[in-house]
Parts: C-alpha cells; sequence; structure tokens
C-alpha cells in the first residue's frame, strides 16, 4: 500500500511538471487521451472480460460529434464535450444491448461489426466531412474564462480530466457493482443462480466503458484539432486493445504504460520505417498474446506478489 | 419496362447478379472461417489477410515466374495454405489451453503483420490481374451481359463449397472431423491423430481463403489492403448464419451477397451495412444464428 503512494506521488510529480522538461505538450495530451481511452477500454476486457473490437466507434463518433458541434454549431467547449459523450453514451446502450446477449469472441465479432457499421454511417454522412474528416476544431475556452489554445493550459486541463476519470474508474471497480463485476468474470453461470441480473450488470459497464471512451475522443479532437476516419477505424479498436494488454488488463496503472509505450512508437517510427509500423505492432501483438498475457504491469505485481505471499494487494 | 421501386427490372436483377458473385467470396471465405472455428475454436482474424495473400500470390506468380491463372489456382491456395499450418503449428497451437479470445488476438497481430509487409512491398495501391483468355467475353441473359469470368467465379465457389460440404458431412474423413469437434480426447483415444488433423483442418480452410483471394484477383484490384475490411463482413456472415455451421456458412454468404446486391439499387447508401444490420435484428431475434444451436 505504501509502495503504491509513492508510485502514484512520482507519476502525479512527473504528470504536473512534464511540460517543464522539455515534452511537447501536444504529444503528452495525446498519450493522457489515449491512456483514457485505455483505461475505459480496460473496464470491460480487464475488469468485467468482455472483449470488445469496436471501442473505435464511441472514441470516434464522439469525437465527430464534439467537433461538429464545437465548429459548425458554435456550441463551448464544456458544451460540446457532453454533447459527445452524450452520443457515445446512447451508441454503447444500443450495440451494448445487442452484444451482450452473445459472449466471449461472439461478443468480440458482434461488436467488430457493429463498430464498423459505426465506421460506414460515418464515412457517409454529411457532418463528418467523409474522407477528409473534421479539420480546425476550435479548443475554445472555459466558461469563457480560461484560453485553451495554450497548449500548457490544454495539458493541465486534460490532466484534470484524466485524474478524474482514473480516480471513477477506480471508484467503479472497488464499488458493490464493480463486486458484483467481478463475480460475473469468475463465473457467470453462478453469478446467474445467484439472482444477479448479468446481462443487465454486463450493459451498464459497457455503457460506462462507451462513454469514458467517448470522452477521451472528444478530447483528443480538441487537442489535435481534427477527426478523421482513423478515429473512429478498425485499427483504432486494435491498438486500444494492444495497450492494455501490453501493459496490463485488470490492473489499473497497466492501460497507461500501455498507451505511453504505443503512441510513443507509433509517433517515432512511422517516420523511420514507414509501413512497416504495422508490422511491428503486429509482432507486439503476437508477443504479447504468447508470452506476456499479463502484460507489464501484471508481471510486476505478480513479481512483488511472489515476494512478500502475504502482502498482496 | 417493368419497375420494382421505381428502378427497372434488369438494373435489380443485374445487381443481383454481382450481388451473388459477392455472395460466393463471402460464402468460400465464412466456409473456411466456420471449419476452422468448428475444430479449432478460434476466430481467425488473419482470413482476410489470406486471401489478400492467395491473391498477391497469383500475381507475384504471374507477373515474376510467368505461372499462368489456372496454375495459380492450384499452386496460390497450396502455398498459402502452408504458411497457414507453420502458423497453426508455431504459434496457434500455444493458445489451446487458454480462452479463445487470444487466438483473435493472435490472428489479428498476424494479419496486421501480413498487411504491413505486403504494404512496405507493394505499395498500399492496387495492381490488376487480368483476367484469362479463356475466360474473357460476355454471356447474354436477356436481362444483361454477364461477364464470362463472373459467372465461372460463382460456378467454382460454388462447386468448391458443395465438394467441401460433402467432405466433411458424408466422407470417413469428415467424420472423424466432427467427431474431434465434439470429443477431442475420445477420438484421440480411439487412435486417431488429432493433432494432425487439426493442422491439416486450419490448412484447408486457410487454402480455401486462399483460393477465394485467386479467384477475386481478376475481378478487385489486388491490394495489401483487400482482406482487411471483407473479413469483418465475413464475420457477421458467419455470425448470421451461427458460428460453426457449414450449411449456415455457404448459405449465408450467397444469400447475404444477393441482399447486398439488391441494396445497391434500391437504397445504395446502405449497401455498406446492410450485413451489419441484418446482423444485429438475427440477434435480437435468434442471439444463436440462423443456422446455430445454442449451447
Amino acid at each position: 500500500m505504501r509502495a503504491q503512494i509513492a508510485v502514484y506521488g512520482v507519476l502525479a510529480a512527473v504528470a504536473l511538471i512534464a511540460p517543464f522538461l522539455g515534452l511537447y505538450p501536444v504529444f503528452l495530451m495525446k498519450i493522457l487521451c489515449f491512456a483514457m481511452f485505455a483505461c475505459a477500454f480496460n473496464l470491460l476486457l480487464g475488469f468485467s472480460k468482455m472483449l470488445s473490437f469496436g471501442h473505435a466507434a464511441f472514441f470516434g463518433a464522439s469525437g465527430y460529434v464534439t467537433g461538429w458541434l464545437v465548429t459548425v454549431q458554435g456550441w463551448g467547449t464544456i458544451a460540446g464535450i457532453l454533447g459527445g459523450v452524450a452520443v457515445a453514451l446512447l451508441l454503447g446502450l444500443t450495440i451494448g444491448a445487442i452484444a451482450v446477449r452473445r459472449q466471449g469472441i461472439y461478443f468480440a465479432m458482434i461488436t467488430l461489426a457493429l463498430g464498423q457499421l459505426v465506421f460506414f454511417v460515418c464515412l457517409q454522412a454529411d457532418f463528418t466531412g467523409g474522407e477528409n474528416g473534421l479539420q480546425g476544431i476550435p479548443r475554445g475556452s472555459l466558461l469563457g474564462l480560461i484560453r485553451l489554445s495554450n497548449d500548457r493550459i490544454m495539458y493541465y486541463f486534460v490532466l484534470a480530466v484524466f485524474a478524474a476519470v482514473y480516480l471513477l474508474i477506480r471508484r467503479i471497480v472497488h464499488s458493490p457493482f464493480g463486486q458484483v463485476l467481478k463475480a460475473i468474470r469468475a463465473n457467470e453461470p453462478r453469478a446467474v443462480s445467484l439472482g444477479y441480473k448479468v446481462d443487465r450488470y454486463k450493459l451498464m459497464a459497457f455503457v460506462l466503458s462507451a462513454s469514458l471512451s467517448g470522452l477521451a475522443g472528444s478530447l483528443k479532437a480538441l487537442v489535435l484539432g481534427f477527426v478523421t476516419l482513423s478515429d473512429v477505424s478498425q485499427t483504432n479498436s486494435g491498438e486500444v486493445i494492444l495497450m492494455t494488454l501490453l501493459g496490463g488488463s485488470g490492473t489499473f496503472l497497466g492501460p497507461v504504460i500501455g498507451a505511453g509505450v504505443v503512441v510513443t512508437l507509433q509517433e517515432y517510427l512511422s517516420d523511420l520505417v514507414g509501413a512497416w509500423v504495422s508490422v511491428i505492432i503486429g509482432a507486439i501483438f503476437v508477443v504479447c498474446v504468447l508470452v506476456f498475457r499479463r502484460g507489464f504491469v501484471g508481471e510486476i505485481q505478480r513479481l512483488f506478489a511472489r515476494r512478500a505471499p502475504a502482502a498482496r494487494d | 419496362m417493368t419497375t420494382v421501386f421505381g428502378v427497372p427490372l434488369p438494373a435489380i436483377l443485374g445487381q443481383m447478379m454481382l450481388g451473388l458473385v459477392n455472395g460466393s467470396f463471402y460464402a468460400l471465405l465464412s466456409l473456411g472461417l466456420a471449419v476452422i472455428f468448428g475444430l479449432l475454436g478460434v476466430v481467425n482474424f488473419a482470413h482476410g489477410a489470406f486471401y489478400m495473400l492467395g491473391a498477391f500470390a497469383a500475381y507475384i506468380g504471374l507477373a515474376s515466374f510467368g505461372i499462368n491463372y489456372w496454375w495459380a489456382l492450384l499452386l496460390a491456395p497450396l502455398a498459402v495454405g502452408l504458411l497457414g499450418i507453420l502458423m497453426e503449428r508455431l504459434l496457434l497451437r500455444h493458445l489451446y489451453q487458454v480462452e479463445p479470445v487470444y487466438g483473435l488476438l493472435l490472428t489479428f497481430g498476424v494479419a496486421l503483420i501480413a498487411e504491413g509487409v505486403m504494404r512496405s512491398q507493394f505499395g498500399a495501391s492496387g495492381k490488376s490481374y487480368p483476367v484469362p483468355s479463356l475466360l474473357q467475353g460476355g454471356l447474354n441473359l436477356g436481362f444483361m451481359v454477364l461477364p464470362v469470368y463472373r459467372a465461372w467465379v460463382i460456378v467454382a465457389s460454388v462447386t468448391v463449397c458443395g465438394v467441401t460440404w460433402f467432405l466433411i458431412e458424408r466422407t470417413r474423413l469428415g467424420a472423424r472431423l466432427r467427431a474431434a469437434t465434439e470429443n477431442a480426447k475420445l477420438v484421440q483415444a480411439f487412435g486417431i491423430n488429432v493433432p494432425l488433423l487439426v493442422t491439416c483442418t486450419f490448412g484447408a480452410g486457410v487454402a480455401l481463403a486462399a483460393l477465394a483471394g485467386v479467384l477475386a484477383a481478376p475481378i478487385v484490384q489486388v491490394s495489401p489492403l483487400m482482406g482487411s475490411s471483407l473479413v469483418i463482413v465475413v464475420f457477421a456472415v458467419v455470425v448470421i448464419g451461427g458460428m460453426g455451421s457449414i450449411v449456415g456458412a455457404i448459405v449465408s454468404g450467397l444469400i447475404l451477397g444477393l441482399i447486398e446486391g439488391l441494396t445497391k439499387v434500391i437504397y445504395p447508401e446502405a449497401s455498406n451495412i446492410v450485413v451489419f444490420v441484418i446482423m444485429a435484428v438475427v440477434l435480437i431475434w435468434r442471439p444463436a444464428g440462423l443456422f446455430g444451436k445454442e449451447h
């Protein structure tokens, strides 16, 4: 427990001074947005054992809606974000209601297909700008007081939202609701026989995850100022899986680290190696699945648990 | 002129014919997926990549070695099937003890690798593959002129699907395969080499995908990304048909191709999504799929 507080203390300190360490704030914000996305995704994969292969739908759709509301409709920043999240929530409710009817591998395939449906809708709808996407999305200001166009100010805004989401997810997992999810994850038929309405709990977890993914997508749209089809694509859905898996699914910090690694790899490798990026990402996937299923944080936790079996969290 | 929904009938019949061609590809691909899923319990995300590799094998064979279409039809599935066997032996084999979703993730990674390698070698743009001279020209069906090649695709796919169905449902080998699907340990105890059966089945399923790729090469542009969105449609087809059901895979592949073709005339904007919408409706109405059984 003390070690945990120390780790979080160091991380918080690093996050607070990061923009002054010569790191590019937009890059840091991109990592934070994807970390938020991965944490939201982990709520499903890690804590409820549902592998969604269509999470980019929520991330992308919310980004599109926020971008459209802010740019075309002239909404304020906060209202735009809330609008995007509301759409992600409704989308999560619809897709989730269909997908939770099946489990495991079927769930993955159904979310994949419905995610692709959202992709095609975004490709053809008018407000998304089709192949070009939405460009020049303004960041606006907070309540008309704090202008977000300054990268550092925007960074602290994104960091604050991220911290709130992170704590919320911890809270959800440790709540009675989270404990029921854990029971369903461990033994679904047993949870049913204990009288829990399993599908309803799963749907609720799905909607929560979808909404928070949407929040991440909205913020990403504001940070970078554009939304494109790649935000709703299956590649993006695959990448968030990789981030979660690589960092350690079912751990709190894992997805954050995974997101940091994957975003950094993409940022620096794409200039160096071009099309080989997807080969590298694919290879990491294969290695992860074959020999590294616990991920970074999962492996470290196991190491500590082995050393001090009595002091397990 | 006869019209349906304000669209001339010949146009509808024409699009349905083209839809049937697409349906043939769906049928071949979902058949391979269903066979693999039935025995291995693995959903092969790399199926689209193997389809793409089949088309590229034909393209490279012709461009670099002068191997003609007919030989490609035989050799490309063999070569890609071997690649599939290699993948099963080296990678997938280690995942049979863990949850099936890991198989999906592994094959997703393999698909990314295959697409990335081909893209770095051949670029993202499409390559065209000539229609073999024997199959050029058109058939006048009265309502449309159907290119001979497309008619050939329908006939060839339906034949291959029929033969595969016969092999699985009506032969001794197929009986063993079905038995191994039900209870692998027991079948192994009877002295049948189940791991070998699994490897060969995977190879055969992959070879079917590659065959679809060769058949598609003269119609679509051969490109590294040709399989990546197709595989998702095929997943939806398999979910609609009911996972693991051979007949379900073939029938729903063909029918969904037809429906997609029809949608292209009636409401073109929806043609990309109609399969997914149907999937959603089927899941609400019959969660196990049209031909599937609830376990």
